[in-house]
């Protein structure tokens, strides 16, 4: 779970990690409100789970109150790479001196977790890796262990921090060490650490994404929950228990299994139509999980038709079929075509419920229900 | 022969009177498997609808039935110290069924697994494995299983379902079929499978069905340049967008680690066949056992 730069923030104020001092709006009014508190030139950042928005327009330095208004009223409502500006931070701006990278995620080849420090902040931190992957000191914490001294005095002494800034960077490592495990964080990334003109080392941005599997015990943390994206139908999908991503194509994907339904959007790729969404009900889904499958994908824009495809293992096709029914019988919007393949425990009972209505297409394998879907789309 | 799992396995189920482990003790049971014992903390001294007696630790459980492999069906939250309870009675095999270990409990469960040598993980977030006819240790439909002599190893539950279906009707069997699971970490990988078909005589060539993220499928490629026994793949997700997340927790492109094309590279530099579609998967087999006859 992607949480925002004021929320990443937030948390490393909890853990004694010194950040810039700031507050997030989602009015212009309340950007200047909180400018005048701050009482000094402040940034004015966007809040959107998506890289480049300086580049985009996304962050305003103002120097008055008035033009922290202006610059909020200018970035909310911003389209920046699709995604809708909805709040903003708004902070001391701060006059860095130096910047340096440190990050903390989790290493899939090595299932520990990799620490990251380098004295080229404040770029790209995988175009370092690239150019000059010298300039990165890593280490790997032993779980049993934990992160220990020696460690931290690497990480610091060779990945080039001034020595000035020893015990400041010690002591952020281990909070922030600390918070990664506590919050149950899979990555937790500052770049820029900033050294400011006064001497005072700051965290000036926060990327932190949380474990989705450990929120139930973060009920704190649970509240922020929200589609990677921002996406309104990924919104709207998990208000309902779906497991849901939006592609943006013409053909809806509706499947139980992560691997099946992956396995559908390629089927419908190499057959010619454009996946619109991800969508996988699951083990043992009931109608009503059908239904409101049904009803998401249909909030997809451009769509040209619906493909379902079910392997019946714990899942009944007949009560998949039921759920089918169901969830059409009074939609008036079900323009497009629908093909449903139903293999599996009840295959027959399912195939059979579905005959009684002329809405649907059969189709016996996925490879035949991609390849009529598509023809039905007429995108073939 | 099988691998891992047959006629003789002794099962403990952790979490028996749980609704799944409950509903999925019966279709073990259903399908000859020795179900020995079952452990919920505080029902000791009961039994199950099967009359499956219950325990109140794995070390009791393992003392007084001589079980010697677990699966595990309790939620997220106690999913980690089920397994670390398993390890400590030194099963020899564990199965973790559930879905949605967290990420730093995972990481302290695989850290302690390496202390455990004769122990071997399967899962977390896996649909379990079957030796047809013999034992299943695992949620997979078993009547769509046929035996035989292809060897499967797949990330992914209902896919798996679909090549053994494909392969039924076809007349093919399969000797055993592991589903290693969905996640970033767990325990048994491609590799650890492949070097147990390979030693098994039974097993007359090996389907693995893979999936975009993590390299789990690049390593199995080298080496399968030293194996004896035939390999065919399939990778799902080759049309996947990079930085999704499709469903598994670990099936994501993080930059540019994880794709499809690194896998199918390797793999196809390891002449391992790995068709677009399901049934020319299945095509593969028959041409591979064909060639196999002949010699």
């Amino acid at each position: 779970m992607k949480i925002h730069e004021y929320q990443g923030k937030l948390l490393m104020e909890r853990f004694n990690i010194p950040t810039t001092k700031g507050r997030v709006a989602d009015t212009p009014d309340d950007a200047k409100r909180i400018a005048q508190e701050i009482g000094a030139k402040v940034a004015v950042k966007a809040q959107v789970h998506v890289g480049g928005r300086g580049k985009a327009g996304g962050i305003k330095i103002a120097n008055t109150s008035e033009e922290a208004y202006e610059g909020a009223k200018a970035i909310l409502g911003m389209d920046i790479k699709g995604l809708k500006v909805k709040k903003v931070l708004v902070e001391e701006a701060i006059e860095i001196a130096t910047e340096y990278y440190l990050g903390m995620l989790f290493d899939r080849d090595e299932k520990k977790i990799i620490i990251m420090a380098s004295a080229a902040g404040g770029m790209e931190i995988e175009e370092v890796a690239e150019a000059t992957p010298e300039k990165i000191r890593k280490i790997w914490v032993e779980p049993s262990v934990g992160l220990t001294d020696f460690q931290i005095r690497q990480l610091i002494f060779e990945g080039g921090f001034d020595k000035k800034y020893a015990k400041e960077a010690t002591v952020l490592l281990k909070n922030l060490y600390k918070l990664l495990v506590e919050c149950d964080a899979d990555m937790a990334e500052i770049n820029p650490l900033a050294i400011t003109t006064d001497g005072r080392m700051v965290a000036a941005d926060a990327k932190i994404t949380i474990d989705e599997n450990a929120l139930f015990r973060h009920s704190d943390l649970a509240g922020w929950r929200e589609s990677e994206d921002g996406h309104e139908i990924e919104e709207e999908a998990a208000r309902r228990g779906l497991t849901f991503v939006h592609l943006g194509g013409n053909i809806g994907i509706i499947g139980n299994g992560a691997g099946l339904v992956m396995t559908s959007l390629d089927v419908v790729n190499r057959e010619g139509g454009k996946p619109a969404n991800f969508l996988d009900i699951g083990g043992g889904a009931k109608a009503d999980v059908v239904k409101n499958a049904i009803e998401v994908v249909l909030m997809e824009d451009g769509l040209k038709g619906i493909m379902i495809n079910i392997f019946g293992g714990i899942t009944r096709c007949d009560e998949v079929a039921k759920g089918i029914l169901e969830a059409t019988k009074d939609m008036t919007n079900l323009t497009v075509p629908v093909v449903v393949r139903l293999s599996g425990t009840a295959e027959e009972e399912g195939r059979e419920i579905l005959s009684t209505s002329d809405k649907f297409h059969p189709a016996a394998s996925m490879q035949e229900a991609a390849q009529k879907v598509v023809a039905l789309a007429g995108l073939k | 022969m099988s691998i891992l799992v047959n006629k003789t396995t002794k099962l403990l189920v952790q979490g028996i009177t749980g609704r799944e482990g409950a509903f999925h003790t019966g279709q073990m049971i259903a399908c000859g498997t020795q179900v020995v014992a079952g452990v919920t903390p505080g029902k000791g001294g009961t039994q199950d609808a099967n009359g499956v007696p219950i325990f109140d630790t794995v070390q009791q459980a393992v003392a007084a039935t001589g079980a010697n492999a677990s699966i595990i069906f309790v939620p997220p939250p106690f999913a980690a110290d089920a397994m670390l309870e398993a390890f400590e009675a030194k099963l020899p095999l564990v199965v973790c069924i559930t879905e949605g270990v967290p990420l730093h409990d995972m990481i302290k469960v695989y850290d302690r697994l390496l202390a455990y040598p004769d122990t071997k993980l399967v899962g977390p977030n896996c649909p379990g494995l079957i030796t047809p006819g013999e034992a299943k240790l695992g949620i997979m439909p078993h009547r769509i299983f046929k035996k035989g002599n292809v060897g499967l190893i797949s990330r992914s539950g209902t896919l798996t379902y679909e090549l053994v279906a494909e392969c039924s009707a076809r007349g093919l069997g399969i000797s055993t079929c592991v589903g290693i699971g969905g996640d970033p970490i767990v325990g048994l990988r491609f590799i650890d499978c492949l070097k147990l078909f390979e030693a098994d005589p039974e097993t007359e060539i090996v389907v693995m069905a893979g999936e975009i993220g993590g390299s789990d499928e690049e390593t199995a490629a080298e080496y399968i340049k030293t194996m004896k026994t035939p390999v065919v793949a399939f990778i799902s997700g080759r049309t996947a967008p990079p930085g999704k997340r499709m469903g598994h927790a670990g099936a994501i492109v993080s930059g540019n680690k994880g794709t499809a094309e690194a896998k199918v590279k390797a793999l196809t530099e390891a002449n391992v066949p790995v068709p677009l579609r399901m049934h020319e998967v299945i095509d593969e087999v028959e041409k591979k056992l064909k060639s196999l006859a002949k010699v």
